[in-house]
């Protein structure tokens, strides 16, 4: 308690702002990489890594991020590994994001007519190059809208980070409602810039879904 | 790494998990009947006619899905208070939940409005239907079913987003397992264990829901078209 919003706690807010995207991005490229991982052993000919992935996307997809969270951040230094409150924000997005973003992707790929593959393979293409020469530029273009519309709820999930303790949006926020006790403002606050980011991404993503004929609903909480 | 797991110290404390799963369920429960009559409302004001009817409901989903969860319980939380309002957690939990997927059900249940095709509307309107039976009989109903997986996948997802409230101390299951872990040091067991409770009770939400669509829908079943 004491003093009022003033220049500095709008700097801090706004670091914390940074941190957020910073966040974002690392859910995004880490996410990304394991999706893509997931995506392409999800429709692997392989049976066992087919049913492995498909395991682990339900896993992931029954449980909650902020109990995933908890598990990296207060289950591994039980185990004897220690863990930043970053390290472990980003292991958590990864493998949450992963799990939805592959599962997004496969649909994509999946949803490329069948045909194409096999005037691919009609070319004597190998699985490998049909997958990068003919199948992945498609199903790229198929994937974007969604990509994007995901975004959103990555950026909005990097708000659980704040539970481990590291200072993103919603965590500066909490610090400085601390001291100034005026939750409601602060948080009003928060909201605002929290859609800031949101909202443009979202418009972006409705109209890449309306040039691209039928839109998917996108879901998600959080 | 010194692996040494003991479950049994976990397990012991199966009655706080269970009130704790009853709770989350509880609030899923609440959160998705309100969630689905403020779904129906929102999505036929955001078709209203009227342009500030169809302006609010579209500024509220906008406004919700473009926030975290986690600041509109806060939001919810201190803003009640500061209206000198005091509410256990357990309300604000359902009240913030309520708010939040209500918004989400409007979009879905909007889309399910639009996919009705235009004739069928006219064709009632022929009948000389009342715009209440309209929407009641010709609308409703069939872009429900037409949109039931998404809900479900919703409301699966509004019962995991519900971990959330532990923020505010809502005893809910993922509350019972930080205070679980404090208590016994038992950090890694203890979130594992939560986290396979969390998808038993995805899996019984969907049971729930392909139960209850059985019921409430039977031309899908009789037409055999997978739920």
């Amino acid at each position: 308690m004491g003093g009022s919003l003033n220049a500095n706690h709008l700097m801090f807010l706004g670091y914390g702002a940074l941190w957020t995207i910073g966040l974002s991005l690392i859910g995004l490229i880490g996410g990304g990489i394991a999706g893509f991982i997931i995506a392409l052993c999800r429709i692997s000919p392989n049976r066992i890594v087919r049913l492995l992935s498909a395991g682990y996307v339900q896993l992931i997809q029954g449980t909650p991020l902020l109990v995933i969270m908890f598990l990296t951040y207060f289950g591994l230094p039980t185990l004897g590994v220690t863990v930043s409150p970053l390290t472990a924000a980003g292991a958590s997005l990864t493998i949450y994001v992963g799990a939805y973003l592959g599962e997004i992707w496969r649909g994509s790929i999946e949803s490329v007519p069948k045909p194409q593959w096999e005037a691919a393979e009609g070319l004597g293409l190998s699985r490998a190059q049909r997958m990068i020469k003919v199948i992945l530029p498609q199903a790229m273009r198929i994937a974007t809208p969604p990509t994007v519309g995901f975004m959103v709820q990555i950026i909005k999930n990097t708000s659980l980070a704040s539970v481990v303790g590291f200072v993103e949006l919603a965590r500066s926020g909490q610090i400085i409602n601390n001291s100034l006790f005026e939750p409601f403002l602060i948080y009003t606050i928060i909201a605002v810039i929290y859609f800031a980011l949101c909202y443009p991404i979202s418009r972006i993503s409705r109209r890449l879904e309306m040039r691209s004929g039928p839109a998917r609903l996108s879901l998600g909480t959080a | 790494m010194n692996l040494n797991l003991d479950f049994a110290a976990i397990i012991e404390r199966w009655p706080a998990f269970l009130d704790g799963a009853l709770l989350t369920l509880q609030l899923a429960f609440i959160a998705t009947v309100l969630g689905t009559v403020i779904g129906v409302l929102g999505a036929i004001g955001r078709r209203s006619s009227h342009p500030l009817v169809s302006r609010i409901c579209g500024i509220y989903v906008e406004a919700i899905r473009n926030t975290p969860l986690l600041v509109q319980i806060f939001l919810v939380y201190f803003g009640l208070a500061s209206l000198g309002l005091k509410f256990s957690a357990f309300a604000v939990a359902a009240a913030a939940l309520t708010i939040n997927v209500g918004a989400y059900t409007t979009e879905i249940i909007r889309a399910g409005f639009d996919s009705i095709p235009r004739g069928q509307i006219e064709a009632a309107e022929g009948l000389a239907l009342s715009k209440a039976q309209i929407y009641w009989h010709v609308v409703m109903w069939p872009a429900i079913e037409k949109v039931y997986p998404s809900l479900t996948s919703q409301f699966v997802l509004l019962m995991l987003a519900s971990s959330v409230t532990s923020q505010i101390s809502a005893e809910e299951l993922t509350a019972v397992a930080n205070y679980v872990q404090s208590d016994t040091y038992r950090a890694f067991e203890t979130y594992i264990l939560v986290a396979i409770v969390y998808i038993v009770l995805s899996l019984i939400m969907r049971a729930g829901f392909w139960l209850l669509g059985l019921v409430v829908f039977p031309r899908r079943r009789r037409l055999g078209t997978p739920l």
